[in-house]
């Protein structure tokens, strides 16, 4: 393809011939000119003044200039890998071993993401919404939608999925925080199973962080709830220095659930965790949480991280061909989400539009970036993504004729 | 054909360069210098050697071997002028993204000359700070939607009076924009745009007033590389590529065709797609239907993934901040250095006057965590010390996560910062969203823990209720 384009040399000659044309309309004005600060690397120099002199490079003659529209192709750059992520099942029907009305499959992709002129991606990703047991602290945007049902997780999760459209649910104990109230799995337990009879979407169940009581907690909903593959968010490194990995991600595995491997950001310590769980777990029961930060807040680390890991999925990599989750939900904390308007300045607008948006634009990011599962909050969110989701599902929807006239068309109002 | 940036190894570029190892260009050897070029750090121009006559051909096989697949152009003049495109690799982990992505704002000549006064006032007034850097717009794109060449020059010659920023005078009719092209075009705006029915006259224009040039194809890549190959062959050199920005469903053939014009140029070393892109998330706000803020969102949608997928120019509508602010942090996030986290020097801050009974307060080295501290500090005219915790750039919410925040570590570096020889008292203040490590901490240091805000801008409300310490130490 490289002889399609007739390269300027960059040569001293064609130096000076750029600044021919200016030399001649001084020499039309002034008998003389002179060159100053100039330095010239040359054996022989020869200045001709011709009357048309193109600027284009000599001695080459210019071929003559195309009268009418020189036709190319175009073959689609398509790329083959050796490499395909794993599919995972969240949720299990009765028929399966579990309750659910609706399961979910994701991963399988055979291509980096979206990339739909190699091959469509076979799964939708998916949104969960979050639920949590216990009173949080939440910017006010966050809360508007779920207030009256703030204090009842069964609720909370039917509306997420009836009203908002959440493919499924994860419900947040955070309740046994040893720091915070630090309940009892016993409790926990009941709250899930509260959920569980709510909705009949696949539930995701999330712990505080804590090696020790996550292990006990996650132990026990496990075995109450066996056969439901839910997916227990997160395991960690964290548990294998406290020694409870082993103990739960069997337990996990044991009642046919799914984890979530959770690591900081660093693709050796993801294939590391997903080494000591491959001991456990069954590969198709491990989806990966690589780390998200918010937009403006090293967002550009989370994208980067999961488009290698992805990447590398498909290069062969066998130890991160695991679908991906991110915590879109993280955005709340930056300031820009929830700040007040007379705090951050006016001109940035209200929160109500802010929050919801920064939540957004974090999901489609990292979607871009080939997130499998989004965790999020806000209504808002959940529709959005679920539009664009539904948008870059499929191609060849785009008509010339609709953007043709775009340049004259007003914009306004 | 230009090949991949990581393809080149320092080695090959060696074996062109003098070996001289003269320092002239402030490296120590030649392949200290020729690792920099590999890295796109150094340009070959500071090798004077290498401008020599005897080396001639060695610097043609050097600029050949390191010219990026995606030319670079440079739109408007002076201090204001940008330059777009110049991309070595498709994804961020390769090399670092050169050029930032520059955003112009549209402006119809249809407006009042005061409307279009004011409104490019507000596309300049438009900044935010930002990890101690100023995020702005870039650009004014003035549209012919007139069709009336008088309004359109008008239009054109506001707004050049009213700003020095980069312009892009949008119009198809190839009379009409030379009538107002002549006014300004030594202002080296781009033209847009070269389309299958006005490429002759346009590419005159191009050359006659030596702009660059926009080519449109909406959804047709085959009739954008007919059109680059016929332009380049009539001489013009400086194009920007605009595939189509489709509204609603479309929009995934957008983001299609440009990852498709991307990989064929960075991958495949195709020169008729290695321009720059230009993205146009403005098209939202062609629906007519939709309420006001549905089209902004969507625009502020359409930016941030245009953004990410490969767009080196955007020609947008909104000027509401709520749209604005996402679109340039996420633009100054993703054109960071991946290979070095945004982060400040650990150790010991002070702030105003701080005495022996002044509080200790704990931060992470994230940049952004930093500076949005060190502003909440000095907005509240605290007079405290800062312990800066090495967190690999991290912020307190990942670090803690990460453990690149533990209890060990903050431990630590207040054994480091000699904090324990300036004040008398033992209380540190932690963030709020570090809490969890706060039994651990005042067992390894023998401090007291308070935990401060999760948010900094609560910080002056947090020392007028908790400090001094009311408990017994």
């Amino acid at each position: 393809m490289g002889e399609e384009k007739e390269r300027r040399e960059e040569t001293a000659e064609s130096f000076l011939a750029q600044f021919l044309p200016e030399i001649l309309e001084l020499l039309s004005k002034f008998e003389a000119i002179e060159l100053e600060d100039v330095e010239i690397y040359a054996k022989r120099l020869a200045l001709e003044f011709l009357p048309a002199v193109p600027a284009a490079a000599p001695p080459t003659v210019a071929p003559p200039k195309p009268v009418e529209l020189l036709t190319e192709g175009f073959e689609e750059p398509v790329m083959s890998y050796p490499g395909r992520v794993l599919e995972v099942k969240l949720g299990a029907t009765r028929s399966e071993g579990g309750t659910r009305g609706r399961v979910v499959v994701i991963g399988g992709e055979t291509c980096p993401p979206f990339y739909l002129f190699e091959s469509p991606p076979p799964h939708r990703p998916v949104v969960s919404m979050d639920v949590f047991d216990a009173k949080i602290p939440l910017p006010k945007a966050y809360k508007a939608h779920i207030k009256d049902v703030i204090h009842d997780p069964a609720e909370w999760a039917k509306r997420h999925v009836e009203k908002f459209g959440a493919d499924m649910i994860t419900i947040h104990l955070i309740s046994t925080d040893p720091l915070g109230e630090d309940k009892p799995a016993r409790e926990a337990a009941k709250t899930v199973e509260e959920v569980l009879q709510a909705v009949d979407v696949p539930i995701i169940i999330g712990g505080t962080g804590d090696p020790h009581k996550d292990a006990e907690v996650f132990q026990y909903i496990a075995e109450m709830a066996a056969g439901e593959r839910l997916m227990f968010s997160s395991l960690t490194l964290d548990m294998a220095d406290a020694g409870t990995l082993e103990p739960t991600a069997k337990a996990i595995a044991k009642f046919d659930h799914v984890v979530l491997a959770f690591t900081p950001i660093d693709l050796n310590l993801a294939r590391e965790l997903n080494r000591k769980l491959y001991e456990f777990v069954p590969r198709e029961s491990i989806i990966m949480d690589l780390t998200t930060a918010a937009l403006g807040y090293g967002i550009e680390y989370s994208y980067t991280i999961m488009e290698r890991a992805r990447l590398a999925a498909l290069m062969g990599d066998k130890e991160l061909q695991h679908p991906m989750l991110a915590a879109a939900s993280n955005s709340w904390a930056a300031r820009e989400a929830w700040m007040k308007e007379e705090e951050l300045g006016p001109e940035w607008g209200p929160r109500e539009l802010r929050g919801p948006l920064w939540e957004t634009l974090t999901g489609l990011i990292l979607l871009l970036a080939g997130v499998d599962l989004l965790m999020v909050g806000h209504p808002a969110t959940t529709r959005t993504l679920k539009k664009f989701i539904d948008t870059l599902m499929s191609r060849g929807k785009a008509k010339g004729a609709d953007i043709a006239n775009w340049v004259s068309t007003s914009l306004e109002g | 054909m230009s090949r991949a940036a990581k393809e080149i190894s320092p080695i090959e570029i060696y074996k062109y360069l003098p070996k001289t190892n003269c320092g002239a260009c402030g490296e120590k050897t030649c392949m200290a210098f020729a690792t920099k070029l590999a890295n796109r750090e150094a340009r070959l121009e500071e090798c004077p050697e290498l401008l020599k006559p005897e080396y001639k051909e060695a610097y043609q096989a050097l600029w050949e071997m390191l010219k990026p697949p995606v030319k670079e152009v440079v739109i408007g003049s002076g201090d204001r002028a940008v330059k777009v495109g110049g991309k070595y690799v498709m994804y961020r982990h390769e090399l670092t993204y050169h050029n930032p992505t520059p955003i112009a704002i549209d402006v119809e000549d249809t407006l009042e000359p005061d409307a279009i006064r004011e409104r490019v006032k507000r596309i300049q007034e438009m900044t935010y700070e930002y990890i101690g850097r100023l995020l702005k717009l870039d650009g004014v794109a003035v549209r012919c939607v007139s069709g009336d060449a008088e309004k359109f020059k008008q239009a054109v010659q506001v707004v050049a009076e009213e700003t020095d920023m980069p312009l892009i005078l949008c119009c198809l009719n190839p009379d009409v924009l030379e009538y107002a092209l002549v006014t300004v075009y030594e202002r080296r705006p781009l033209l847009y745009a070269a389309t299958k029915e006005n490429w002759r006259e346009m590419a005159e224009l191009a050359t006659g007033y030596k702009c660059p040039l926009a080519v449109f194809a909406p959804g047709d890549i085959a009739l954008l590389r007919s059109l680059v190959k016929t332009l380049t062959a009539y001489g013009v050199e400086d194009l920007v590529l605009d595939p189509g920005t489709f509204p609603g469903e479309g929009f995934s053939d957008t983001l299609n065709n440009f990852t498709m014009i991307r990989r064929a140029a960075c991958k495949q070393g195709d020169e008729l797609l290695g321009f720059p892109l230009l993205g146009v998330p403005a098209v939202a706000w062609l629906d007519k239907e939709a309420p006001y803020e549905l089209k902004a969102w969507n625009e502020a949608c359409m930016a941030v993934m245009l953004l990410t997928r490969f767009a080196d120019l955007l020609i947008m509508h909104s000027l509401d901040g709520w749209v604005q602010l996402p679109v340039m942090i996420w633009r100054e996030n993703i054109y960071t250095d991946p290979r070095k986290p945004v982060s400040v020097e650990p150790g010991l801050r002070t702030f105003g006057q701080p005495d022996e009974m002044s509080p200790v307060l704990v931060t992470t080295n994230y940049a952004l965590t930093y500076f949005t501290v060190e502003n909440d500090i000095k907005a509240a005219k605290l007079d405290c010390y800062l312990i800066v915790v090495d967190t690999e750039g991290l912020s307190v919410q990942s670090a803690v996560a990460g453990r690149k925040l533990t209890a060990e570590l903050i431990a630590d570096a207040i054994k480091e910062s000699g904090i324990e020889e300036r004040v008398k008292h033992r209380y540190v203040v932690i963030p709020g969203l570090a809490a969890r490590l706060s039994g651990e901490l005042e067992e390894l240091s023998g401090w007291r823990v308070l935990v401060g805000p999760k948010d900094s801008s609560a910080i002056p409300k947090f020392f007028a209720e908790s400090w001094p310490p009311k408990e017994e130490g």
